[in-house]
């Protein structure tokens, strides 16, 4: 048992344990970082204030309750996130190519730790998740019909919440330094007599906030899909992307809350010395390890799952086919969902279970590859026979069939304990999930990015960068990870930072080459958004529905108005608005209503920045700021209870107006 | 939702849009997104009564339930939340009545006997401190404080609601809104009634028998 108040010696009432010490002015590394990061910050906070922008982003963005506003900060905050990921991974991957032959690399241990952990929560938490989120939030509303989710304000506040984690976890860049514990920081290492500094600390805050936030929006969805879908949208007619969806929020709701209860218990070993995971009184570690991967098995099905429904939507839109399976392609999804608490133990054969629980384990970790071959079939048979079009979505698709066809097989490889014996922790396991991460979650978010780009901003991206990106992506990936099988079958473990054996050096060079042509592809990735922006005149889509696809969102215009649409549409098949096509549906022209909206509301951004403050406070042990914060968060909590009044109406004429400007936009597109 | 018949015919056009405005009705996802965080609630409880199954037995040479609880205190706690539990229901029904009075008043007893119980856990928190029984001791009182705690921190929590409650029935009467927000505080206090009889159960009863 360790007493905090050891620690606490060393700490003063205003400012906890914070000092100039705590400042990393002798990491010329971390010196440099910030040195560019506050350039950036301060010429984007110049541009910002030059062009006036403050008010505008204030009303129209900051505070606004629009799901689809919402899902496009989503995107813009993974995007950032991933640059900072990314940074780490290129680090990573030039320290391993360099320290070889008795060279130490250029990252010191310390350093090195705190990179590879801040690459894994940054990745999956500030990258994979909003991204996911934030494709969920802009397209299920647009897809059921609705006009807008079942909380409009508590979406806006699970945004704010999750930047305030991500926030937090940025910080721990220049005040003080991030957890050095591995991405799910298994105790004791992380326990208070291994790991005293903030780190820890700053990992468990950044993650419980960010926690709140997306069970909020778990549940938000999720209302969202059962409660707000469109006249004749039954269950079995919804578009796959929104079942997809569906699960990926019943998954949400029914892992983070352990995450939030095991983390809280670390918290308490941390702050209080109570026993859960500590090596005496009585504590048990491994129980963290169970638990935590209890929430962190259904975790990667919640990335997963939305992923496999861009690709379904892509695939039958492409094909220009209905999506072959439907029926099975639903209850593949679902007999994932529920497989997907069955199987966390495959994440720790060696912990000494005995043979019958492995066996129970492995088994059921291989039962998951068949729903997911079945929905690999329905997606190889909906291109069967189609007119195929290689539009970039459509080429992210092949890339993640090909790509994850591998990733799965060496995970089955994976699933069989006495092979999982000799691969635990080697590079193999790295190289196995960044396999079905890369060349599944993020292929797939790529092709829903370009799939609804021009529905959110009403122009296409640009093809040519969109394909060079394409292939740096793609072959920078197979470049830096089959290095990693190779060197994970001959033994070498994951988070090494120095190596002996030189023969080993090639494979991280080349791996470390693969890396360099993923940074060309997010580069080009960054300038095909440039590009676009620039070409947007010549790249317009006036009609709404520029690939000829056959879901409800391609019914309105893009981008959609506030309200969606004027009309609330009603369905009669799957593919619905493919089926409004077919039957010569026309776009009402008069009689419009007026709309019933919900009104903007500055209190999520405002919840969001007090649990920053408070998650600082603890963070540092700045009691004050914490309890402060604490209270402050309550007292503004329950004053935005005391406003009733959160909604307004939409006038018809307004309606009315834009719905014109809608006609003749699609009257010019016809004459161009 | 609403029923449409499916157009099957071919040439002829169906009802492709609602001319209507079809607005769902304001507060019509309540009900299930609160049940469905209710539900994650649980599952923090269900991770908490987890720890303290796995880690329950571990008392590292330290005092045992048999040491330390005292079972009458504890039934008389547990009658507390079960009142309370009844009175939250008499505040329903004198909602159901459109009573603003009333309903507020049951509110009030709600509230007191909500008091009462946490009360009677402080004091039974604060006897096994003193008696040396800390968080720190041992996984076992880890455990039993954090579950116990939890539940606790929860009623806390559920108190500042329900006055608040109380503050804006009194402003704004028996709107719909309001009533929505009674419904919910109903099933979150019921809920920690359920979640107490867990408690009482696994923790003290089968503690016992350790």
């Amino acid at each position: 048992m360790t007493d905090p108040s050891t620690a606490a010696a060393a700490t003063s009432f205003l400012f906890g344990r914070l000092s100039w010490q705590s400042l990393p002015f002798h990491e010329p590394i971390l010196v440099a970082t910030f040195a560019v990061v506050a350039t950036g910050g301060i010429a984007l906070v110049g541009a910002i204030t030059w062009f006036r922008l403050w008010g505008y982003l204030w009303r129209e963005w900051f505070t606004s309750v629009d799901h689809k506003k919402i899902g496009i900060m989503y995107m813009v905050l993974g995007i950032v996130m991933l640059l900072r990921g990314f940074a780490d991974a290129i680090m990573m991957r030039l320290q391993q190519a360099m320290a070889f032959g008795g060279s130490e690399g250029y990252l010191p241990a310390h350093h090195y730790d705190q990179i590879f952990t801040a690459h894994g929560v940054i990745m999956i938490f500030f990258v994979a998740m909003p991204l996911v989120t934030g494709i969920m939030n802009f397209v299920v509303p647009l897809q059921i019909g609705a006009r807008d989710v079942s909380f409009p304000f508590l979406n806006n506040f699970s945004f704010w919440m999750t930047v305030g984690g991500a926030v937090l976890v940025m910080m721990s860049l220049f005040v003080g330094e991030f957890a050095k514990t591995g991405w799910l920081a298994y105790p004791p290492l992380s326990g208070i007599t291994y790991s005293p500094d903030v780190g820890v600390d700053y990992y468990i805050w950044g993650l419980q906030i960010a926690g709140v936030g997306t069970t909020l929006s778990g549940i938000n969805l999720l209302c969202t899909i059962v409660k707000m879908r469109a006249p004749g949208m039954t269950m079995m007619r919804l578009p796959v992307f929104t079942w997809t969806s569906l699960c990926t929020n019943v998954l949400i709701v029914a892992a983070f809350p352990v995450l939030t209860a095991v983390l809280a218990m670390l918290a308490l070993d941390r702050y209080v010395g109570t026993n859960f995971f500590t090596n005496d009184f009585g504590g048990n570690p491994m129980m963290y390890v169970n638990l935590i991967w209890i929430w962190g098995h259904p975790e990667v099905y919640i990335l997963i799952l939305p992923a496999f429904g861009i690709f379904s939507e892509v695939t039958s839109t492409f094909s220009g086919k209905r999506l072959f399976g439907y029926t099975s392609m639903v209850y593949a999804t679902v007999v994932i969902t529920v497989l997907s608490y069955l199987v966390w133990l495959h994440h720790f054969f060696t912990m000494g279970s005995g043979a019958s629980v492995n066996s129970f384990f492995g088994i059921t970790t291989m039962i998951i590859s068949i729903p997911t071959g079945a929905k690999m079939f329905n997606w190889l048979f909906t291109m069967y026979r189609g007119r195929i079009r290689f539009e970039l979505p459509m080429m992210w698709t092949l890339a993640f069939m090909l790509t994850f066809v591998i990733g799965g097989m060496t995970g089955v490889l994976l699933a069989v304990p006495p092979a999982d014996f000799v691969l635990h922790n080697s590079l193999f396991l790295v190289a196995h999930f960044h396999n079905v991460i890369i060349g599944g979650v993020l292929f797939g978010l790529f092709a829903g990015i370009s799939f609804w780009f021009p529905k959110a901003f009403g122009f296409k991206l640009d093809p040519f960068w969109g394909k060079l990106s394409f292939w740096f992506w793609v072959t920078g990936f197979y470049a830096a990870f089959m290095p990693l099988y190779v060197l994970g079958l001959m033994g070498v473990t994951r988070r090494l930072r120095v190596f002996d054996d030189p023969s080993l050096q090639i494979w991280f060079v080349i791996a470390g080459f693969g890396a360099f042509l993923i940074a060309l592809g997010i580069l080009s990735f960054l300038i095909q958004i440039g590009v676009s922006i620039m070409r947007r005149e010549q790249l317009r889509d006036t009609t709404g529905d520029p690939w000829d696809a056959r879901t409800l969102e391609w019914a309105t215009s893009s981008p959609p108005p506030a309200y969606n649409f004027a009309f609330t549409p009603v369905v009669h098949d799957n593919d619905a608005w493919w089926d409004m096509k077919e039957r010569g549906y026309r776009r009402p022209l008069a009689g419009f209503k007026p709309i019933h909206m919900p009104k903007n509301t500055p209190t999520g951004v405002i919840l969001a920045a007090l649990s920053v403050a408070l998650g600082f406070g603890l963070v540092w042990y700045i009691w004050w700021l914490a309890a402060l914060s604490f209270v402050a968060i309550l007292a503004v909590a329950i004053a935005h209870t005391f406003d009733y009044h959160q909604s307004f109406d939409i006038p018809a004429d307004e309606v009315a107006r834009t719905e014109e400007a809608r006609t003749r936009l699609i009257a010019e597109g016809a004459r161009a | 939702m609403t029923s449409v018949a499916t157009a099957t015919t071919a040439g002829e056009a169906p009802v492709f849009h609602l001319e209507d405005e079809h607005a769902h009705a304001e507060g019509g996802s309540t009900m299930l997104g609160f049940w469905v965080y209710l539900m994650s609630d649980c599952l923090i409880f269900a991770m908490l009564f987890a720890a303290y199954g796995v880690l329950g037995g571990n008392f590292a040479a330290g005092p045992a339930p048999k040491d330390l609880f005292d079972l009458p205190l504890v039934a008389l706690n547990t009658a507390m939340l079960l009142f309370s539990s009844i009175t939250y229901g008499f505040a329903m029904l004198a909602m159901a009545r459109g009573q603003v009075r009333p309903t507020q008043l049951w509110l009030a007893v709600t509230a007191l006997f909500g008091l009462a119980f946490l009360s009677i856990e402080l004091y039974e928190f604060h006897h096994m401190i003193a008696e040396g029984a800390t968080p720190q001791r041992s996984a076992f009182l880890s455990a039993f404080f954090t579950l116990v705690g939890t539940h606790g921190l929860h009623v806390t929590f559920g108190l500042i609601w329900l006055v608040t409650l109380m503050v804006q029935l009194g402003r704004y009467g028996l709107i719909a809104a309001n009533r929505r927000r009674l419904m919910c505080l109903s099933l979150f206090w019921h809920f920690l009634d359920v979640i107490w009889i867990g408690v009482f159960t696994v923790v003290y009863l089968l503690g016992m028998l350790r």
